[in-house]
């Protein structure tokens, strides 16, 4: 099947839907590929390195569309200015689309992407499940977004990230709050972190902590007990006493704080407002807000879609289209993550995909099936966070273990040494002085063999184990002792006994000093 | 030589032989503490050929097809032809085995030692020369028994390891319906049988049936307690032997009034008891429990089903993680010797190593099949030995590992050993690879599909599957690495 990359005619939009390498890899699973002509312009991917992995290049917008079986683009179709005409009536009938589409959204859209009988398939539903992430695009995207946050964050913000201690003087690092640490936040943590900058983050999510701690930075407490995770991975509206206590630890931290990154989203839902036009006022001079969710109004009272203004003598900064800003890096993993739905498309290899309604991954990406909507999916049954294990399992068990025996542990505990106590009362009650005198000594030397053994180090133990053969064929002294008998059977018994022995001896002492020759440092 | 200058003898390789096990405390006095055991060995034989006990003449007269060659031989003639034939082939066996074969050399040697004690205490028995009486006498006859009973268990149960380890018997545990009734039956038999015994020696009477029916007994005890007992259990089981031959030393030494024979049986039994209960630890089984037998053949398989998908990854991929990290970790399992990897592992160790990487090996006490057997075969491949770490020494730092790689290891690194309680693993230690950033695990294949993983490290976020032959995956990412 053909596979047509158009050119994204979005305001402002950079990235492009396949790279040279990636679409290399796709042509291996039996496509073709078609890209227009300076689509790759904004991701600085020239006409001629897609030449050179062997894709066509078509200059005509309209010939792509229609000679391609599959189109994949970026952002979801919309109104071409240039040809004065709508992307999806360029689709030919019974086309397949891979896209953002954002169904919820955009229900106009999808009625007219209905209409034209094609299969869509949005990048933006692919389900939340781990077999799913290679082609999660949603949070290779954020990962993006929450790196160039920080980056936008240090071109605003006057000083250094890092604290120095110079000739000059003492430079304080910068504090930064990450609020929301979801794919976007935790990358933002880590950029942030590897510039130098002591970096907190709240989230409403508790199992989101040890993600934030093992990333160095510090995980806001919330002195208030309420589970913040819904289904999928993603965060919940919460009560309006969390949300109240959430404020007054937003306003406290606003005053310390020197950069503000937010990044919490609602599926669904307007972006909660959680920097309020006093918290912004607070702020030190020259402070800097990065709204993440600007696109969905924003979790601060005064930022400004797409734009970049400076309230209060704070720098409030709303761009919606960060990933665009990273176009090269954007389009490979975008690119990446088509490859690897394709890849889950086309099992066979053979250029022919299957939708296959039956798999979880592509049902839910399947946003329209042929012309009928297939919209929402139904619920997923993996949740990307794990329910929490109920404990009662192991305690059971444990119970059961300890009804087994009889003996109370007390008991159990002494039996041992009640034992040997009472062997060696009645073995010295009996035994006569020659014998004592032998076993004092084995006694003895058993307790030296305890306490010479436990420094043996672990990576010797198999030498060890060589060597204490060779050493326990000492028995060929019982044989030598008994080999001046005048009884035959008994030499030619003792005899033998030398013999086996001596191989010990000698094999035991010798495959010792191999080993131990091997060990090298 | 006098009798108190063959004990001074005896002391003195006694010492030689505490400071020959205590010289394997580390690596820069290992080699030194072997030449002590060679030493004491060496003092211990001849001063007891000096000392008087071998002497003179021995009329041996051997009836061969009714024919008797009657023929007066030297003792002395006796002895070297033996220490000859046996040190020959001990040093053949030596000098060709292969480290992977090592278990089985061990367990075929344990069994020798056995068979010398059952030799020696029939000797012993049917010397007529000892004149004792009273209780002493029957302590001596005692001796005698548990000598023989000690030294059979562990002939019969060595020589099943050995068959079991060199996979001329299978791995499974052979379950008897009723074998722990089995067991005590033999056990009461033996007791029964010493009592005739020491009747029988009192009376003057034909004492030999008792001794040679015990014999047969504790030949059986032996082969049936090692044949229950399951493949993944045998380090312990060698370990175990390894303590019995210590024992059966021990006893002959009762038997023989030899206190170094004495000492030397009680420091190699304790040893072997020492490395048995490590073992154990490790694998967090009961000692009385393994013995039992019936365990060590599932390994994997039963846990819980393991939801999740698996992330593949070439070996190009691996490389260039390799090359991205600073600070590697590489944890082998026996796997990695049957694929014969170790080699080509050491190359791209070496490699990286010269590019600057902190390099490590993570070595579960169970990683081989015997006690140490991992870092014997790294050693073989000339892994230096300050790399090659324990598992308590490394586990607490895998937050700064970024890549750990998995070579033919499974049980070893299964986090449900940790967090469910119901794995037939659960509890045992493993080394917690999935701490540190990125985990890739060589496999040769993932059979149970999707579903129904015993190891839910494979699902793991971190983890990156690369599938196929060890050797051959290795060696491509090491290509990899050089171009």
């Amino acid at each position: 099947m053909k596979i047509g990359i158009p050119k994204e005619i979005h305001q402002g939009e950079m990235r492009v839907a396949t790279t040279p390498e990636a679409a290399a890899q796709i042509m291996k699973l039996g496509f073709s590929v078609s890209v227009e002509s300076g689509a790759g312009l904004g991701a600085n991917i020239s006409d001629e390195a897609y030449k050179e992995a062997g894709v066509e290049i078509v200059t005509d917008t309209k010939t792509l569309w229609k000679q391609s079986d599959i189109i994949m683009k970026v952002r979801a179709p919309e109104h071409n200015l240039k040809l004065a005409l709508e992307e999806t009536d360029l689709l030919s009938s019974g086309a397949c689309l891979i896209s953002f589409i954002w169904p919820a959204q955009n229900e106009a859209l999808m009625q007219k992407l209905a209409a034209r009988h094609v299969t869509v398939l949005a990048m933006d539903s692919v389900p939340r499940m781990s077999r799913a992430q290679k082609l999660d695009a949603l949070s290779s995207m954020a990962n993006i977004a929450g790196y160039r946050a920080i980056v936008e964050a240090a071109q605003y913000f006057g000083r250094f990230f890092t604290g120095q201690i110079t000739a000059a003087g003492k430079i304080p690092p910068a504090k930064v709050l990450v609020i929301g640490a979801g794919v976007a936040g935790l990358a933002a943590i880590g950029t942030a972190k590897g510039m130098g900058a002591i970096v907190r983050s709240f989230d409403t999510r508790p199992e989101v902590k040890e993600q934030i701690e093992s990333m160095d930075a510090e995980f806001l407490m919330l002195d208030f007990k309420e589970e913040g995770g819904g289904t999928g991975g993603y965060a919940k509206t919460m009560s309006k006493e969390f949300i109240d206590a959430e404020m007054a630890l937003f306003a406290e931290q606003a005053k310390e704080v020197d950069i503000i990154v937010t990044t919490a989203l609602i599926p669904g839902r307007p972006a909660p407002k959680l920097i309020t036009a006093a918290m912004v006022e607070s702020m030190k001079a020259g402070s800097v807000i990065v709204d993440l969710a600007a696109e969905q109004g924003g979790n601060c009272e005064l930022t400004e879609k797409d734009q970049v203004v400076v309230k209060h003598d704070v720098t409030l900064i709303g761009y919606t289209n960060l990933p665009s800003r990273l176009a090269n890096q954007s389009s490979q993993l975008y690119a990446t993550n088509l490859r690897h739905l394709l890849t889950e498309l086309t099992p066979e290899k053979n250029g022919v995909i299957n939708v296959n309604m039956d798999d979880e991954v592509i049902r839910g990406t399947t946003v329209i099936k042929e012309g009928n909507i297939t919209w929402p999916p139904p619920a997923p049954k993996l949740s990307a966070a794990a329910a929490p294990q109920t404990e009662a399992p192991a305690y059971q068990s444990v119970v059961a273990q300890q009804k087994k025996s009889l003996l109370p542990p007390a008991v159990k505990q002494l039996l041992p040494a009640m034992i040997a106590g009472l062997i060696l009362f009645s073995l010295g009650a009996v035994a006569p002085e020659s014998f004592m005198a032998h076993f004092t000594v084995f006694v003895l030397a058993c307790f030296v063999g305890y306490q010479v053994i436990w420094n043996v180090s672990h990576s010797l133990h198999t030498p060890l184990m060589s060597v204490t053969n060779a050493i326990s064929s000492i028995i060929v002294i019982g044989a030598l002792v008994q080999i001046s008998t005048t009884n035959s059977t008994v030499t030619i018994l003792a005899g033998v006994a030398i013999l086996l022995a001596s191989i010990n001896i000698v094999g035991g002492f010798l495959v010792t000093r191999r080993m131990l020759e091997m060990f090298r440092k | 030589m006098s009798h108190s200058l063959v004990t001074m003898s005896y002391i003195v390789a006694a010492i030689l032989f505490i400071l020959s096990l205590s010289g394997l405390s580390n690596q820069e006095t290992s080699r030194k503490g072997n030449y002590f055991g060679m030493l004491g060995m060496a003092i211990a034989i001849i001063a007891t050929i000096l000392g008087g006990s071998v002497s003179g003449q021995s009329a041996l007269e051997i009836t061969v097809f009714g024919t008797a060659l009657s023929g007066s031989f030297t003792v002395y003639g006796i002895l070297i032809v033996a220490l000859l034939i046996g040190g020959s082939i001990g040093a053949r066996a030596a000098l060709k085995v292969e480290m992977t074969q090592m278990p089985e050399l061990v367990a075929i040697m344990h069994s020798l030692v056995g068979m010398a004690a059952v030799l020696v205490g029939y000797a012993n028995f049917m010397d007529s020369t000892i004149t004792i009486t009273g209780v002493e006498k029957t302590i001596h006859e005692l001796e005698i028994y548990i000598g023989i009973l000690i030294g059979a268990v562990t002939f019969s149960g060595s020589v099943i390891a050995f068959g079991k380890l060199s996979e001329k018997i299978s791995g499974k545990p052979l379950l008897l319906p009723g074998r722990h009734w089995f067991n005590l039956c033999l056990l009461i038999a033996t007791f029964v049988l010493g009592s005739v015994f020491l009747q029988q020696t009192e009376l003057g009477g034909n004492a030999l049936i008792p001794l040679a029916i015990m014999t047969a007994i504790a030949l059986i005890f032996g082969v049936h307690m090692v044949m229950a007992i399951g493949g993944a259990d045998m380090p312990v089981v060698i370990s175990m032997l390894n303590s019995y031959s210590g024992w059966a030393a021990a006893a002959t030494g009762f038997m023989l009034s030899n206190d170094l024979l004495i000492v030397t049986g009680a420091l190699v039994g304790s040893s072997g008891a020492i490395l048995s209960y490590i073992m154990c630890r490790a694998m967090n089984r009961n000692f009385i429990s393994v013995i039992a037998g019936g365990f060590g053949s599932a390994s994997g398989g039963v846990a819980a089903a393991i939801e999740g998908d698996v992330q593949p990854i070439d070996a190009e991929e691996t490389a260039k993680l390799l090359q991205a990290a600073k600070n590697i970790m590489i944890i082998p399992g026996y796997g990695m010797a049957v694929a014969q990897a170790q080699h080509t592992v050491y190359e791209i160790t070496k490699l990286l190593r010269d590019k600057g990487k902190k390099v490590r090996f993570g070595i579960h006490p169970v990683a081989g099949r015997m006690p140490g057997h991992m870092n014997v075969l790294l050693a073989e491949a000339k892994v230096p030995y300050d790399i090659v770490f324990e598992m308590d020494e490394i586990n607490d730092d895998f937050a700064n590992v970024d890549v750990s790689i998995v070579i033919g290891a499974n049980d070893i690194v299964n986090p449900s050993a940790l967090n469910d309680p119901n794995s037939p693993i659960a509890g045992m230690p493993v080394i917690e690879c999935w701490k540190g950033e990125t985990t890739i695990v060589l496999k040769r294949s993932m059979a149970s599909g999707y579903a129904g993983v015993g190891n839910p490290l494979f699902v793991l976020e971190n983890t990156r599957m690369l599938f196929g032959d060890a050797n051959t995956t290795m060696q491509a990412v090491l290509k990899v690495l050089k171009g």
